[in-house]
């Protein structure tokens, strides 16, 4: 094996670091690579955490601050983790570390031609190696970081996550040692959607599997998800790649982005739209083909009908500014079967054609 | 929105044409002693074959055709659910009706279909094999027919030979030949194709059964073969122009065509250019640039400026380094990928048995579905017209026509009187009627057609079905229930300047309209445009590589032009209905060949 790469594009993730990135980062690796994709973005891996440690040597202080201390005594432990991971935040990542990650950044931002673009920062436990790691999660995430330095911090703030208070319980009760726990980050973009919605890989209607049945709406999904906007809707073909049903509606709102005043981090509201907006269709032919493709990539990828929620991505460069959101499997159709129960007897089949032709209500 | 369309009794004459029955067989005509049944019935326009008014001799082709469907449909294989087509001529114009069984029939013309129709699929192979034996045999028959100018005096040979009767009686003998041969080309042209369109339809039925939304494109292409002898013409031009950028020959083309074939003519490898071509010529360009069935139509091999045109564009293509052999590999890939992703996503192991052995008797009928066009409408015919010219090269040189072509005016049935007319006054050595009376007849008659010329059939006439269930009706014509109830909220208005028909060929483009009538208006096209014509035949193949999309006023899914444009890879919108009528050359359309819809953009 050669040695572990400082950060890693999901594009790029071969499967052989798996263990470094954790397990959130080795998904979107995956989904990327199976041509599900995913909003862009990179794993800062372990050996980052592992070098920035040792570099450190601050960790025989943490040590001492969190290996005796007395997990009952509840003001003792929430101050030695308070401690413990203000000195994590203090680490410096190694210089050939840090030029890294300031690289894969500044590709990402090149490729949505955005300075300082927006990316949520999360922690990417290696479960397999420390358990304990799970625990890390429940505050590790940070939207709308804007900035490399920014990035950097909040990397070191998923980092010091692996010493919240429940964490240094459970390792000092199972016996694991402090020093034995490393973490992966996961930096990805923003999604700030032209267009986004959900799609279904086959046709809701009546089941039908050839069909991709795609709902569309201005701005974010959740008016699509919620309801609260009825969105326009498509039905492709999933071999032909056709486009055979579309239905333009009114959008009089949307989810947009907005700034909320003396705050960092935008928030999503449900907005009245311009009339040009209303009536005109929120994707267009190519990206409603895209987002068609993405689903019955996921539908392939999982095996079974999937029920997907997808953005067309304002900064994205066009054709590959359709990403994949979420992806759960399709419950109602897929559960029925409805074999066409045709007559095995080619003559008897062709009667029955004959005599009961189709055509009778035959749309254009 | 009417309950139904303008009876045909209520149909004026065009001004100018009073007398138009005169032209055509009584038979053929609308009248007072079938009122009852002519009135009740559903009539349609058949502009797919027979987009302009008919001249009188043509109408025999319309006899042919529908005594050959009907008859297969109703005495041969007795489908259960359908008889045959009548068929009606009006101001020039044919009309069509399908014919249900009595429903009462249905059930017991079941067993019957399955015992005949059966023997038919299950000898598919060998019976087509020798199919395509008789029917060069019969084409052969008809190239050998002869007909010449009555001798003076008998050869001395036909006295030593004994052989008892004389060239006035050969000559109407092969006139009757001639009738009986084209009666059987379409008897012939009818032996397979109801069967084939019917297991076509069978599969097409499970795959929409299967799957709702399965485009009808979709269904076509996984049972159109990729090597069909309708694209072999245009497959030798391609291959004439080759030849002539590889001989070095290329500049001898593009001017007139006596010109380039003198030079062709002058050396060797102008020599073996031509002996290429010869073998090209017969049969492939036995190819007529419309539907076949009017003599008027152009065929390659008689209007050779026609193919030589369409080469020297292909050279013009072949110096640009344009690659213009079809993509057969690539085509066949994507044949076996359309067919393997949709038998994937069948629900069982049942349905894809089922989907084998559909899409496998499918695949065994279709080389007769797309091949037979060729023989019949192309080769068939373009013979059967040529010896015509040669009838009325006789009665040309006899006095009784002013010019061969004068023969197509007079009615078939009528042209067994002038032969006689003609070998009385030969035979007794006294003046016959004809010289004195048809030049000025033609006259007559020439002006009533130029009448109807002008004339726009309205697309039905009478009351339309609830449903239209004939499989052949929808499959050929494009007829469904929902065109039937579009022409009748339509009129021929279309104001709000969109237009519906079959989406035949996916794709969406915007572009300038020419709008034609004719091949003789093949030559106006120009690079970027969108034709709009009442039909597009196969023979325009050539022009596809100009045009950006296709609209039609008649045809549906399987029709020729459909199968074509499918093959060229160009959005069209079939059986429109008032597309010439409404569109103006230079409009700016869309074309949307997904969805069936073409706008008036400006």
């Amino acid at each position: 094996m050669t040695e572990c790469p400082s950060a890693i594009p999901f594009g790029t993730l071969a499967a052989e670091y798996h263990a470094q990135v954790g397990g959130k980062c080795a998904s979107l690796g995956v989904m990327s690579q199976a041509g599900l994709p995913v909003p862009p973005g990179f794993a800062v891996t372990t050996k980052v955490f592992v070098d920035a440690r040792d570099a450190s040597g601050l960790m025989p202080r943490i040590n001492d601050l969190v290996a005796n201390v007395d997990t009952t005594d509840h003001t003792a432990l929430a101050a030695a983790a308070s401690q413990a991971r203000e000195l994590v935040r203090g680490w410096a990542l190694p210089e050939e570390h840090e030029q890294r990650v300031r690289q894969m950044y500044a590709e990402l931002c090149a490729l949505c031609d955005t300075d300082d673009v927006p990316v949520a920062v999360r922690s990417s436990a290696t479960a397999e190696d420390s358990p304990d790691a799970s625990f890390a999660g429940e505050h590790d995430t940070y939207l709308w970081v804007c900035g490399i330095d920014d990035v950097l911090d909040k990397v070191r703030d998923c980092w010091a996550s692996l010493f919240t208070e429940r964490a240094i319980t459970y390792r000092n009760e199972m016996g694991y040692d402090h020093d034995g726990v490393d973490m992966a980050v996961a930096v990805q973009k923003m999604v700030r959607p032209r267009a986004a919605g959900v799609a279904f890989t086959l046709d809701p209607t009546n089941g039908d599997r050839s069909g991709i049945c795609i709902d569309a709406a201005w701005g974010f999904g959740e008016g699509v998800v919620s309801g609260d906007v009825t969105p326009d809707n498509f039905l492709v073909d999933k071999v032909m790649w056709s486009i055979n049903r579309r239905t333009i509606s009114p959008k009089t709102h949307a989810h947009l982005l907005t700034k909320i005043e003396g705050s960092d981090v935008p928030r999503v509201a449900r907005v009245q739209l311009p009339e040009d907006q209303v009536n005109a269709p929120s994707v267009t032919d190519e990206e409603i083909i895209a987002i068609a493709k993405l689903a019955r990539a996921a539908e392939k990828h999982y095996g079974s009908p999937q029920d997907i929620e997808w953005a067309v991505d304002d900064d994205l460069p066009a054709g590959q500014d359709a990403v994949l959101l979420q992806a759960r499997p399709e419950t109602v159709w897929s559960k029925k079967h409805h074999s066409v129960g045709a007559k095995t007897d080619a003559m008897a089949s062709i009667v029955d054609t004959l005599v009961n032709p189709l055509y009778a209500g035959k749309g254009k | 929105m009417a309950d139904r369309f303008s009876s045909p009794f209520e149909i004026q004459t065009p001004p100018g044409a009073e007398g138009w029955q005169e032209l055509y067989t009584y038979s053929s005509l609308f009248c007072e002693e079938r009122r009852d049944y002519e009135n009740g019935a559903f009539w349609f326009h058949d502009g797919v074959h027979w987009p302009e008014a008919l001249t009188p001799w043509d109408t025999s082709f319309l006899e042919f055709a529908f005594i050959s469907l009907s008859q297969y449909n109703t005495r041969h294989y007795v489908i259960p659910p359908a008889y045959g087509v009548d068929f009606r001529i009006l101001n020039g114009y044919v009309y069509l009706s399908p014919v249900p069984a009595p429903p009462e029939d249905i059930e017991s013309r079941v067993p019957l279909f399955m015992e005949r129709a059966g023997f038919y699929f299950g000898n598919w192979d060998r019976l087509y094999d020798d199919w395509l034996v008789k029917i060069r045999d019969l084409i052969k028959e008809m190239s050998e027919l002869s007909f010449q100018p009555l001798p003076e005096l008998e050869d001395m040979e036909v006295i030593t030979s004994g052989a008892g009767k004389g060239s006035g009686n050969d000559l109407i003998a092969s006139y009757h030949r001639l009738l009986d041969l084209g009666l059987t080309l379409w008897q012939y042209h009818f032996e397979f194709l109801n069967l084939g369109y019917a297991a076509y339809l069978d599969f097409f039925g499970f795959c929409k059964a299967a799957f709702p939304s399965i485009p009808d494109l979709a269904i076509a292409k996984m049972v159109a073969g990729v090597d069909v002898d309708l694209f072999r013409p245009d497959d030798e031009l391609k291959k004439l122009a080759r030849l002539a950028v590889s001989s070095g020959i290329n500049d001898r083309f593009g001017g007139d065509v006596a010109t380039t074939w003198q030079q062709l003519e002058a050396d060797e490898a102008g020599r073996a250019w031509i002996a290429e071509w010869n073998k090209s010529a017969e049969p492939w360009f036995n190819f007529s640039t419309g539907s076949g069935f009017y003599h008027s139509d152009k065929i390659w091999i008689e209007n050779v400026e026609v193919p030589i045109g369409y080469i020297t564009d292909y050279i013009a293509k072949v110096k640009e380094g344009v690659d213009l052999d079809r993509p057969v590999a690539a085509l066949h890939a994507e044949r076996d990928r359309v067919v393997s992703e949709y038998r994937e996503l069948l629900d069982s192991d049942e349905d894809r048995a089922a989907f084998d052995g559909k899409l496998g008797l499918s695949r065994t009928v279709f080389p007769y579905v797309e091949n037979h066009n060729f023989y019949v409408e192309h080769w068939g015919h373009s013979v059967l017209w040529r010896k015509m010219r040669d009838l009325g090269k006789v009665l040309e040189a006899a006095g009784f026509l002013t010019n061969a072509d004068d023969v197509f005016m007079i009615k078939r049935a009528e042209l067994g009187d002038v032969l006689m007319d003609l070998v009385t006054g030969w035979a007794v050595g006294a003046p016959s009627r004809g010289p004195g009376y048809w030049p000025a007849e033609v006259e007559r008659r020439r002006g009533i057609h130029k009448a109807l010329k002008e004339w726009s059939p309205p697309p039905a006439l009478g009351v339309p079905p609830e449903v239209v269930t004939e499989p052949f009706t929808v499959m050929l014509w494009g007829i469904t229930s929902d065109s039937v109830s579009a022409w009748l909220s339509s009129g021929d208005d279309g104001a709000d300047g969109v237009l519906s028909g079959f989406a035949a060929s996916p794709g969406l483009v915007e572009g300038p309209a020419r709008v034609i009538f004719s091949a003789d208006q093949i030559s106006e096209i120009e690079d970027g445009e969108i034709l709009v014509a009442p039909l597009t035949a196969p023979s325009w193949a050539p022009v596809f590589g100009k045009i950006k999309a296709t609209v039609t006023d008649v045809g549906g899914m399987m029709s020729h032009a459909a199968i074509v444009c499918r093959e060229y890879g160009l959005p069209a919108v079939t059986g429109t209905a008032f597309g010439t009528k409404n569109i103006k050359t230079g409009q700016l359309l869309r074309v949307d060949g997904n969805t069936g819809t073409v706008t008036v953009l400006e």
